[in-house]
């Protein structure tokens, strides 16, 4: 397994406008599988994401994360981007003026991934019809003026064509319809086994119901506190995080913290 | 075989592509100055009539009566003696590019004015410091009797048409650089569309200043009968000196009933050019005047092109876009004088500074007392790409009648870092993502030039942009 790419996080800590949120995550997802992420609001799960795919704002404080053997630490946003790490956001920006497809074009063309005009053309329709997205919405400016459930799609359609090796879904699943939460399902199930890891962050199990996730880990103040297989996200669903996040999780936080 | 000598002023112009400039190849300039006897020589050399000499004569007087304006931008680096204000580079006008001087030829190729003009434009006009060099204009238009030359020609070969309307838009005393302008105009555009005629592709003039210390001082005149439609270009370019030049324009529009006039300008001065344009239109019932004005160069921009809606359902437009670098200020805005009721103006203005540039938006919207069902919007937006860099908006409104509907609306903001985040998540460099923001910014007025505009801007834009960032 050492050799396969993964991303192996150790003792992370992190933290944005002088607060410390990240208080030594340890995590690994190795290639192919596909893990779940789960933890109580404000826990620290989206700023695991932001950390990891080197948001500025997120300053490292100690530990280590590394991604296929390379040090991700020192790298710039961009240069993660390139390793081959993705992130749906869950709370995806908007930029005015800028349409889908120039920005599509500008992605794949900076990750060394574009194609011949045509050939690209006829990818991005396929995949917008697989994702039901309509047309129009190649010439729309970058999340402008979208719902939320558009906007979720849109950060489908970039991990679509973009196929990074770590894919990293911010509460992808929250705001999805029905029917787009088992495109995604199926799009993420179908690249388990190949060489893209994918970790889930969600507080739902009707997605780790189609995504039947190797394992689960809940993050709790920073930490992850617990670790287990796919029956942990539905005791999670079934009792809800105290009986998980009891004496036991306070000591192991304590424990992991010379 | 060509004498050009192409000096590049390395320093001043690594951002600046257009900073060469050739050897003088001037067959005429005035002394350096302005005087009586400065003015009577530019006139005597063209062969006026009388009654523009003393046009000209007086409009001098004006010039020398009227203080320098200090309600806006700093202007006094200005040296009024150390300019030639007149510089004949040929002896005749060409209509084949063939014809026209090679170093003079070389220029405008490099800028690509021959290329276009085989491929999308219905006619050019190049001038060079002081006078148009070139001109032509399609046959067909020009047998459907459209006049498109130097104002020069206007006054020669069409007297009523030019006087009938010269000058009656933006009098010689309206301020002082129109004074100065009408005194030592030369060269500019004289455009005719006669009555239902459509000039379906756009007519364009190209000015470049060459010499140093050169003033210039176009003057465009356009007129636009019933139900005739054109869309005029300008694009302008210089040199790069280590001393400052002046540009000094005047522009006149006249829509009657029901025209529709599109002027574009995408003005790339170099950064040591004063750039102090008068631009106005009348628009008559049911016309249409849009500016579609594009700022990038020059050390000093002020600009407000404007427009009197003097007939019911007249429709304004002015969308513009300012860039200010380093050392710049684009001072610009706008003005929509509402005399006649149901006339509508639309004002959308989009501005970025950055190095310690600074961009300021003056606008003005003024409703005549008797005018009613007046509808008027306004937006204006900065963005600044740094901490150094500067922008203000001055809105003016004037509004003397209680049946009118006025949107104003101004932001101005910093490039955002979720942005940036998004996009460097996505692959992009810093600067890339930087640039792909930028150009998302000016859309709305990019989205508004023909394409082979649409792509020069950007790519000025990202020349502008580079070193930005890191
Ligand atoms: N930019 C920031 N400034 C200040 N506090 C922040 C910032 N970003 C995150 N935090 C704080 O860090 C903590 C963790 O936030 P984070 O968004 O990572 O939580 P989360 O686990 O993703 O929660 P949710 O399930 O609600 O999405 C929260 O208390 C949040 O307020
Ligand atoms: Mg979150």
């Amino acid at each position: 397994m050492s050799d396969s790419a993964r991303l192996v996080v150790e003792g992370l800590r992190a933290r944005v406008e002088g607060k410390e949120i990240l208080n030594g995550v340890d995590l690994v997802v190795p290639t192919g599988e596909v893990h779940a992420l789960m933890g109580p609001n404000g826990s620290g799960k989206s700023t695991l994401a932001y950390t990891l795919l080197g948001h500025p704002n997120y300053e490292v404080t100690g530990g280590s994360a590394s991604f296929d053997g390379t040090d991700l630490l020192p790298l710039a946003a961009d240069e993660r981007a390139r390793l081959g790490m993705f992130l749906c956001f869950q709370y995806p920006t908007s930029i005015p003026g800028v349409s889908v497809v120039n920005f599509l074009r500008a992605a794949l063309k900076a990750q060394g991934k574009e194609m011949p005009a045509r050939e690209f053309l006829r990818t991005l329709s396929a995949v917008m019809g697989e994702l039901k997205i309509d047309e129009s919405f190649r010439s729309r400016y970058i999340n402008d003026g979208f719902s939320g459930g558009e906007k979720k799609r849109m950060e489908i359609l970039q991990l679509a064509l973009l196929r990074p090796r770590l894919a990293v879904l911010d509460e992808t699943d929250s705001g999805l319809d029905v029917d787009a939460l088992r495109t995604v399902a199926e799009g993420v199930d179908r690249v388990r086994g190949t060489d893209m890891g994918v970790l889930v962050i969600t507080h739902y199990p009707r997605i780790l119901e189609y995504l039947r996730p190797d394992a689960v880990h809940v993050l709790h103040r920073g930490r992850v506190v617990v670790s287990g297989g796919h029956d942990l996200a539905r005791r999670i669903e079934a009792d809800g995080y105290d009986p998980i996040l009891g004496a036991g999780a306070g000591t192991a936080a304590r424990e992991g913290n010379p | 075989m060509t004498m050009a000598v192409t000096v590049e002023a390395h320093e001043l112009t690594k951002d600046y592509k257009f900073g060469f400039h050739d050897i003088d190849v001037s067959v005429f300039r005035t002394e350096k100055g302005l005087s009586p006897e400065v003015v009577a020589a530019i006139s005597a050399h063209k062969n006026e009539p009388e009654w523009m000499l003393k046009f000209r004569l007086k409009a001098l007087s004006h010039f020398r009566k009227r203080v320098m304006p200090s309600w806006g931008a700093d202007l006094s680096g200005i040296d009024f003696d150390n300019i030639y204000y007149y510089v004949k580079p040929t002896e005749e006008q060409s209509r084949s590019w063939d014809d026209v001087p090679d170093s003079i030829r070389q220029t405008f190729d490099r800028l690509g004015i021959p290329e276009a003009e085989r491929k999308f434009l219905a006619g050019v006009s190049a001038q060079y410091d002081s006078e148009v060099v070139y001109h032509s204009i399609r046959e067909d238009l020009d047998k459907l009797g459209v006049l498109f030359g130097d104002c020069d020609t206007g006054l020669r070969d069409h007297p009523e048409i030019f006087r009938k309307y010269f000058g009656t838009v933006i009098p010689a005393n309206d301020n002082k650089f129109a004074a100065l302008n009408s005194a030592v105009w030369s060269g500019g555009s004289f455009v005719y569309v006669p009555k239902g005629v459509r000039v379906d592709i756009p007519l364009q003039a190209y000015f470049r200043i060459n010499s140093d210390n050169m003033g210039q001082f176009e003057r465009t005149l356009i007129i636009a009968e019933e139900g005739s439609y054109v869309h005029y270009i300008e694009g302008c370019t210089a040199p790069t000196y280590s001393s400052d030049s002046l540009h000094s324009a005047v522009v006149e529009i006249i829509a009657h009933k029901d025209a529709h006039v599109r002027y574009t300008t995408i003005q790339n001065w170099s950064n040591n050019v004063y750039n102090l344009v008068t631009k106005r239109a009348v628009a008559y019932e049911g016309a249409r005047v849009e500016w579609i004005d594009g700022n990038l160069g020059s050390k000093l921009t002020m600009k407000y092109p404007s427009i009197y809606l003097m007939g019911e359902h007249a429709h304004g437009e002015v969308l513009s876009a300012a860039f200010a670098g380093e050392g710049q200020h684009q001072d610009a805005g706008s003005k929509c004088i509402h005399v006649a009721s149901n006339t509508t103006s639309n004002v959308v203005s989009r501005s970025i500074s950055k190095g310690g540039g600074r961009t300021s938006y003056r606008g003005h919207i003024k409703v005549h007392e008797k005018a009613t069902g007046v509808r008027s919007s306004v937006r204006c937006d900065a963005l600044l790409l740094d901490e150094e860099s500067q922008s203000d908006t001055y809105p003016y409104m004037d509004i003397d009648s209680p049946d009118v509907s006025i949107g104003h609306e101004a932001t101005v903001s910093k490039i955002g870092d979720e942005q940036i985040f998004y996009l460097m998540s996505r692959g992009l460099s810093e600067s890339d993502a930087t640039a792909l923001i930028v150009n998302g910014f000016f859309e709305p007025f990019v989205k508004e030039l023909p394409m082979e505009y649409a792509v020069e801007l950007n790519r000025l834009l990202a020349v502008q942009m580079e070193g930005s960032v890191g």
